[in-house]
């Protein structure tokens, strides 16, 4: 296993289809390999039942904890509600050039704001907010290109406005991933 | 380059504090937190912040009193304040103190994005404004530069020759020759031309007025500093400082004005905050630098440091074959702004202009021409209409030196030069007459 690997940490259930898409997305954005693991924690802990959502400052300290040495980044797949404190929801966060990150497939379907479902753009938006996060992780601050997957997005309707790639700078500043890979 | 947006997050609660902190961080914000309103207070005296964010139930001060605080420091700040128990009440208050706008905690993402960007918003529209003001009041009466004597070219030669540049430039000239206006020629014929010009008449000021007039201050630096204030150095960022009358500034000054040149950085008036401005100097004096420098009131080393070029504005006497297209210019402004007819003046009144010495120079002419206007027949301005010689004690004569030189001048063009007639009028002998004629290098106008 090479040591420039990001891992993607799986909890509860995913559909396979969609974490080969991601892991291929993740990989061929940072250049690196990827690993798939699937984390066994009692969600249940981490749910407001006053906000009924889920705590998304502790899941990440949760995935800050499952990170290992072998791997240069971890994100935590969720399919729950996140928040933290200040915020009334989060799509994900990451620790800004450290080593965890987590995002969420719950806000990012049709159906939770009206709309007939769509399986393929719900996971298009999954996939772009992973990189998202993971961008966050290698120190990347939101970008101002409307199509850089870096560009910061509220509601689900901003990230179908940007790809899944980064725009030239961002991308410029990810180069030393691909050194590194070599 | 684009100034970073600072933002001081305030709030008890630690996981709010690192939230909002990676938030705005990772939207590219430069971000500093504080616990509560002292400690932010106390930030705010060292370090200035673009928008404010502040819980309003805190222990000790609360939101709306830290506002209070903030806004007699500063009234420009953006303050917004957050709430978990919003009522309309509470947000009615903080709006009416000064707060920005109020946000009900916890945020929906969108609605802070749009807070914080019509903040941003704001910020840049309040910024460029202020620069669009001064950069008209800096292009205003530059066409006000009239004149077709090969003196006047001469200096305009030496405008388009020194404008481009970045060289500190004196300006000398008698009282009322226009050395402003060829201040304002050099800015806005330069490359910070789009950026302020900002004037300092330092002989109007005390010496502590002028400090804080140039540096700026800190709110409570001294007795009325209610607010932060900025400085006229830090005003003048990226443009052109105009320095009027600098030979009148104390040697305290000299020293603090060379340090700031020399370094291009300074603090404000009871401020600890190293600031640095990049900034042109442009001075002018209508006394002789270089004999103040000999008897050692103004310091030799600031001398040269302003001195790079020196571009010397000739008196009006020197200059009479403007005196036509000076006055039919100022008749034009000046009809023109009392909504009369336009006038035209009698030859015999543009005879007597152009044998007068203008020891006031332009601006005398200026004020003798509106005179005439407000006075006259509303049809030609007539001899009688000038008030030529009558009012010459009440002109800018600074010393009897110079009250004496135009006088003499005066009663030389009188009796055309004629040696004889002028000494016994002037009842001393011919060679007192010819001293003094020798003493003020008098010449006899073509």
């Amino acid at each position: 296993m090479s040591a420039q690997h990001i891992t993607l940490l799986t909890f509860g259930f995913f559909d396979k289809n969609l974490l080969k898409e991601v892991a291929e997305a993740v990989a061929l954005g940072f250049r690196c390999e990827v690993v798939c693991k699937e984390a066994r924690i009692d969600l249940g802990e981490y749910f407001n039942a006053g906000r009924r959502q889920y705590n998304g400052d502790r899941l990440l300290s949760v995935v800050g904890t499952l990170h290992l040495p072998d791997s240069m980044k971890t994100i935590g797949l969720f399919s729950v509600d996140l928040y933290i404190p200040i915020l009334t929801y989060i799509f994900g966060q990451a620790h800004l050039g450290g080593e965890a990150g987590v995002a969420s497939m719950f806000r990012l379907g049709n159906e939770l704001y009206g709309l007939a479902p769509e399986l393929l753009l719900q996971n298009e938006r999954f996939i772009k907010e992973v990189i998202h996060e993971l961008g966050h992780t290698f120190g990347l601050l939101h970008c101002y290109d409307v199509s850089c997957v870096m560009r910061s997005s509220a509601y689900v309707e901003d990230i179908d406005q940007k790809e899944k790639y980064f725009c030239a700078n961002c991308y410029a500043a990810l180069g030393f991933i691909g050194a590194v890979a070599k | 380059m684009e100034k970073k947006i600072s933002i001081l997050v305030v709030d008890d609660e630690e996981s709010v504090r690192d939230s909002l902190n990676i938030w705005f961080t990772e939207d590219g914000y430069r971000v500093r937190c504080a616990e509560n309103a002292t400690k932010a207070l106390s930030l705010l005296e060292s370090d200035s912040f673009d928008i404010i964010l502040a819980d309003i139930k805190m222990p000790g001060m609360d939101g709306l009193e830290m506002l209070r605080r903030v806004k007699s420091m500063n009234k420009d700040a953006i303050f917004i304040v957050m709430t978990a128990f919003a009522t309309v009440d509470t947000a009615v208050k903080a709006l009416k103190d000064g707060a920005f706008d109020y946000i009900t905690k916890p945020f929906d993402p969108d609605d802070l994005s749009h807070l914080i960007r019509n903040a941003t918003k704001q910020i840049t529209l309040v910024h460029e404004n202020d620069t669009l003001k001064r950069r008209v009041d800096s292009l205003d009466n530059v066409e006000d530069l009239i004149g077709k004597s090969e003196s006047i070219k001469k200096v305009l030669r030496e405008v388009e020759s020194v404008a481009p540049t970045n060289s500190s430039v004196i300006i000398t000239g008698e009282s009322g020759t226009g050395k402003e206006l060829i201040a304002r020629a050099i800015h806005t014929n330069s490359l910070r031309k789009f950026y302020p010009l900002v004037s300092v008449h330092c002989g109007a000021l005390t010496e502590s007025l002028l400090e804080s007039e140039l540096f700026g201050h800190e709110k409570g630096a001294f007795t009325g500093a209610l607010y932060n204030r900025k400085g006229r150095f830090e005003m003048a960022d990226s443009g052109t400082i105009f320095l009027d009358e600098i030979a009148t500034i104390s040697q305290k000054m000299q020293i603090e004005l060379l340090r700031v040149l020399e370094t291009k950085s300074f603090m404000r008036v009871g401020g600890n905050k190293e600031i640095t401005s990049d900034f042109r100097v442009i001075c002018a004096t209508n006394k002789d630098l270089k004999s103040l420098v000999e008897n050692g009131t103004f310091r030799e080393d600031l001398y040269y440091r302003l001195n790079v070029m020196n571009i010397h504005v000739p008196p009006l006497r020197e200059r009479l074959d403007d005196i036509p297209l000076l006055v039919e210019y100022f008749i034009k402004k000046y009809c023109t702004s009392m909504n009369k007819p336009l006038v035209t003046m009698e030859a015999a009144a543009m005879k007597r202009l152009l044998e007068y010495p203008f020891p006031g120079n332009i601006r005398e002419l200026e004020n003798m021409i509106e005179r005439a206007i407000v006075v006259g027949n509303g049809k030609k301005i007539k001899v009688s209409d000038l008030p030529l010689g009558k009012d010459i004690i009440e002109t800018n004569l600074e010393s009897l030196d110079d009250f004496e030189r135009v006088f003499i001048l005066q009663i030389l063009n009188k009796y055309s030069w004629n040696i004889s007639r002028s000494a016994s009028a002037l009842k001393v002998d011919r060679v007192t007459l010819y001293n003094k004629i020798k003493k003020y290098g008098l010449k006899p106008v073509k």
